[in-house]
């Protein structure tokens, strides 16, 4: 981002939120959502929101909520990575009771630098979802693998530089869209039968279909049709290719 | 492959003025999964050809026969790959075939709705530097797609010769194997089409000149071994590290340099690289028309639909047990009928030696017989269709996420189903997982599946004593049977789950002669590896018996059979007895106590004796093979879970039933 002004740890809560919630709905986010999530009172929700949308986090239209610029989305995605990969942290090495991980996590968050928090993914071998289940969202360094982030380790994160775009798992794709992909996290092995079926770096990829129950997603790939596991469409990054109207409808409501 | 009359040339082989540089060589079929290899396969070789395994391997090898203009040729149908990345057998042994063996040439067959994709595979075959000739097949269901294929574009951009085929038909073939013979008698360089970026070749060329100046004895091209070790090739790199390990650590520091430069793993530099060549040759020769939405894709919509598609799932799986079970009671009562001079003797009248060859010997092959021809053979014809049709994609598709809960991903479900015709050749298909502990978790599931012997002795036992409904509860019993103990097997085994990858094929009406073969090469692996066992097994079974062991024996158990499950003493003589068939056990119930079984036992103990005689042990063969895939250990610790299973179970059940019966 060419912007480096410093965000404050509230709106970095409010954007998590936000990131959290707009992902399970695929709506506007409504204040009182917000509110409740947050525990504040909606006036001062409200407040906030108008202040966001001001600095262009989020799209904030009274009576339907909040929606997730771009640049929102960066902030939000990143701070709630930050988040889970430190509640697998607090949950699988230092072995803290289950309810206390989310609290401890929320304050941590937003300290953790960028190289911490990359020598914590490789630490914790590149986790896929936090304790609860929920995905962790790709980091935002200039990788197209787990592998290419373990093999430069000795160039910190500024030398790696960060995406400009920002990434979704395939299986946030909505219909009718189509993705590049950027970035696949899992292992070697995985990652060369993808390639094999033509998943490669910079191959075109839509949804056709994503099976109930966590099912496998299938998806169209150089005019061939695969049924990918979710488990490992689930680590398929794309960058969204731009159709129209990404900005009035806001980063995170597909389709 | 009448119409095309290849058999008919065989005339010419005596023909003294035909000359010709060679009359004998070898063509390999190879390309990926479903394009309509095997069915051009049969349409060349006819009935001419020999299903096995390779040496060694778990992967099925077909070769067959074609005379064609005066020469004899082999044809060899290789396994449907994708690539050449040695992480399955499959591509090991098509690998190893085409470097070893060199074929004469290889018809590389590739599916004309996805040319891209198969060209993928095209370019790896042309860096093997083999003779090649590409088949584009199913071109009639890519026009239907309103993809149209420039023959000549496409011949020019490959540099090798090109044919179009919609083998179902047999349309093209003729001149598919007059390019192949061409290619074969004057081998062409084939053209290195495939350059990488500069920085990738100028590696692949000094390592390629390290290679030849070692000399190492394998048999690929030095070119090739370069690219492979590059793209960290295991297989290669262990074979060429026992010879001079420093290529390798040159290698690493090569692949390094890529890496620095790309920033990107070698691997995938040259994937990439691959891809974008392919796409470009597609590009260049397809033009994609817009014509309507073909049927397939409609129905395609139904199949995975999210909620219809649990309907047809369902309903295909139902459809084959119904069929084969209706097809099966029909053709039994037919077999049956013939067999009827085939009566058990007494051995107290005949002489042990008379009951051994006939009751036991004899015996044996008629069980065989009559499972085989009425039950395995129609389960096999349609879940074959099901199979060749895409139907069961669909189905592995729908129930991914339930197969995720006990281990298993989507492709487990086609051994699974297959398991309800027999377990053995389930087991044997579970190779097309990918590891070996996914391989046992699913083989471990198929030993509960209730196969065709099983449902006999369901249906003989509590559908005709107690009622149709307790039967198909027991159906139930042995699915959620299936689901418990696939939990327990997977806590058990902890490990990774390998994800699902799968191609979704366009739906087909597959090839009749595809099926009959497949139909016919399952039926014959099962006939050498079930009628040795059934003949051997009850010939052993009835030397017992009439040595008198088997009284005592069935005594010894009582504890078990009359204290924990409430049977009469002689189901110790039934369980011993169906360990080689379950059938059995109805059998030989109807030997002691002729055909009203209900004279010999109560409800509650017709249900029992049937999820006893269900669970209590994979039957002789099915442990056959658990040895031969798995080894002693695996085999024993689920022939235990069998036994434990059944023993929980039926207890539970003696001593339940009797409030509800």
């Amino acid at each position: 981002m060419s912007d480096n002004e410093s965000i404050s740890e509230n709106i970095e809560e409010y954007l998590e939120v936000i990131y959290k919630v707009s992902l399970e709905e695929k709506k506007p986010v409504t204040t009182s959502n917000i509110s409740k999530n947050l525990n504040i009172a909606p006036g001062s929700v409200t407040q906030m929101l108008k202040k966001l949308d001001k600095r262009g986090y989020v799209h904030y239209s009274p009576y339907k909520g909040a929606v997730l610029t771009e640049k929102g989305l960066k902030v939000a995605s990143k701070v709630t990575r930050k988040h889970r990969l430190l509640e697998r942290f607090l949950n699988d090495i230092l072995k803290l009771k289950k309810d206390k991980i989310h609290s401890e996590a929320c304050q941590m968050e937003h300290a953790l630098s960028d190289d911490a928090e990359r020598a914590l993914c490789q630490l914790l071998e590149q986790p896929d979802q936090c304790p609860d289940e929920a995905p962790i969202p790709a980091c935002d360094f200039k990788f197209d693998s787990c592998e290419e982030c373990l093999e430069r380790k000795h160039e910190d994160v500024e030398e790696v530089g960060s995406r400009d775009e920002n990434l979704i798992s395939v299986i946030s794709l909505g219909e009718n869209e189509v993705g590049r992909v950027s970035f696949i996290r899992g292992d070697y092995k995985v990652i060369r039968r993808l390639m094999d079926m033509g998943i490669t770096i910079g191959a075109m990829v839509s949804v056709i279909k994503l099976a109930p129950f966590k099912g496998p997603v299938e998806v169209s790939v150089r005019g061939s049709k695969l049924a990918l596991g979710r488990d490992i469409a689930k680590n398929v990054f794309v960058e969204l290719i731009d159709c129209e109207s990404k900005d009035e409808d806001g980063a995170l409501v597909h389709g | 492959m009448v119409k095309l009359g290849f058999q008919k040339e065989k005339v010419r082989d005596f023909d003294p003025t035909f000359s010709s540089s060679k009359d004998e060589f070898t063509i390999a079929l190879s390309g990926n999964a479903n394009v309509g290899k095997s069915v051009i396969f049969n349409q060349l070789t006819g009935s001419n050809q020999i299903v096995g395994n390779w040496p060694g391997k778990t992967v099925e090898k077909a070769e067959g026969k074609l005379y064609f203009q005066g020469q004899k040729i082999h044809v060899i149908d290789l396994p449907g790959i994708y690539s050449f990345s040695t992480f399955s057998m499959e591509e090991i042994v098509s690998r190893e075939y085409i470097a070893h063996e060199k074929p004469d040439v290889v018809i590389n067959v590739l599916d004309a709705s996805v040319l891209e994709r198969n060209l993928f595979f095209t370019l790896q075959l042309m860096e093997m530097e083999v003779p090649l000739v590409v088949c584009i097949n199913q071109v009639d269901i890519a026009r239907q797609k309103g993809i149209i294929i420039d023959e000549k574009k496409l011949e020019k951009a490959l540099g090798v010769p090109v044919v179009f085929t919609v083998a179902v038909r047999g349309e093209g073939l003729r001149k598919l194997i007059e390019k192949a013979v061409k290619a074969a008698e004057k081998p062409k360089k084939v053209p290195e089409i495939i350059k990488y970026g500069g920085e990738v070749e100028k590696r692949i060329e000094s390592l390629s000149e390290m290679i030849s100046s070692k000399k190492t004895s394998l048999n690929y091209s030095n070119r090739w071994m370069a690219i492979k070790i590059l793209e960290n090739d295991p297989e290669i790199i262990k074979n060429i590290k026992k010879e001079s390990p420093e290529i390798i650590s040159y290698a690493n520091q090569l692949a390094y340099e890529i890496e620095k430069i790309h920033q990107e793993p070698s691997f995938a530099v040259m994937a990439s690289e691959r891809y974008t060549l392919a796409n470009l040759i597609a590009s260049g020769a397809q033009v994609q028309t817009k014509i309507d939405i073909p049927f397939s894709e409609r129905l395609d919509k139904i199949l995975t639909h999210p909620v219809l598609g649990y309907f047809t799932s369902a309903l295909v799986i139902i459809g084959l047990l119904l069929w084969t079970f209706t097809i099966g009671d029909f053709l039994e009562g037919i077999l049956s009928n013939a067999f009827s001079f085939f009566q058990p003797v007494d051995p107290q009248f005949s002489g042990a030696i008379t009951a051994i060859l006939w009751n036991g010997a004899f015996g044996g092959i008629v069980a065989g017989v009559t499972l085989i021809i009425p039950f395995v053979i129609p389960f096999y014809l349609l879940l074959s269709y099901i199979e060749n049709s895409g139907l069961l994609t669909r189905v592995a598709f729908m129930m991914d996420s339930f197969m995720h809960k006990i281990g298993l991903h989507g492709k487990a479900l086609i051994p699974l189903i297959l398991g309800y015709g027999c377990n053995v050749p389930a087991i044997d298909s579970t190779r097309i997982l990918e590891t070996r502990r996914e391989r046992l978790l699913a083989a471990f599931a198929i030993t509960f599946a209730p196969c065709a012997a099983r449902t006999i002795l369901i249906l003989g036992l509590v559908a005709i004593f107690v009622n149709i409904w307790w039967a198909l509860g027991l159906y139930v019993l042995d699915l959620i049977i299936i689901f418990i103990m696939g939990r327990i097997a997977l806590k058990a085994t902890p490990g990774e789950s390998t994800g699902l990858i799968m191609e979704m094929h366009t739906l087909k009406l597959p090839s009749f002669s595809v099926i009959l073969k497949q139909t016919w090469a399952r039926t014959k692996s099962l006939i050498y590896l079930v009628f040795p066992i059934y003949i051997v097994g009850s010939a052993i079974i009835q030397a017992f018996y009439a040595l008198g062991v088997l009284e005592p024996v069935s005594n010894f158990m009582a504890p078990l059979t009359v204290g924990l499950l409430g049977l009469p003493v002689f189901a110790g003589v039934l369980l011993i007895v169906g360990a080689v068939r379950k059938e059995f056990i109805l059998l030989t119930l109807v030997s002691f106590v002729g055909t009203d079984l209900s004279l010999a036992l109560n409800p509650t103990q017709f249900i029992v004796l049937a999820i006893v005689g269900m669970l209590y042990l994979p039957c002789f063969s099915t442990i056959a093979i658990l040895i031969k895939e798995f080894g002693w250990k695996a085999a024993s610790v689920i022939t235990g879970a069998n036994f434990a299973t059944a023993l929980v179970v039926g207890g539970l059940f003696a001593k339940i039933l009797p409030y509800f019966l």
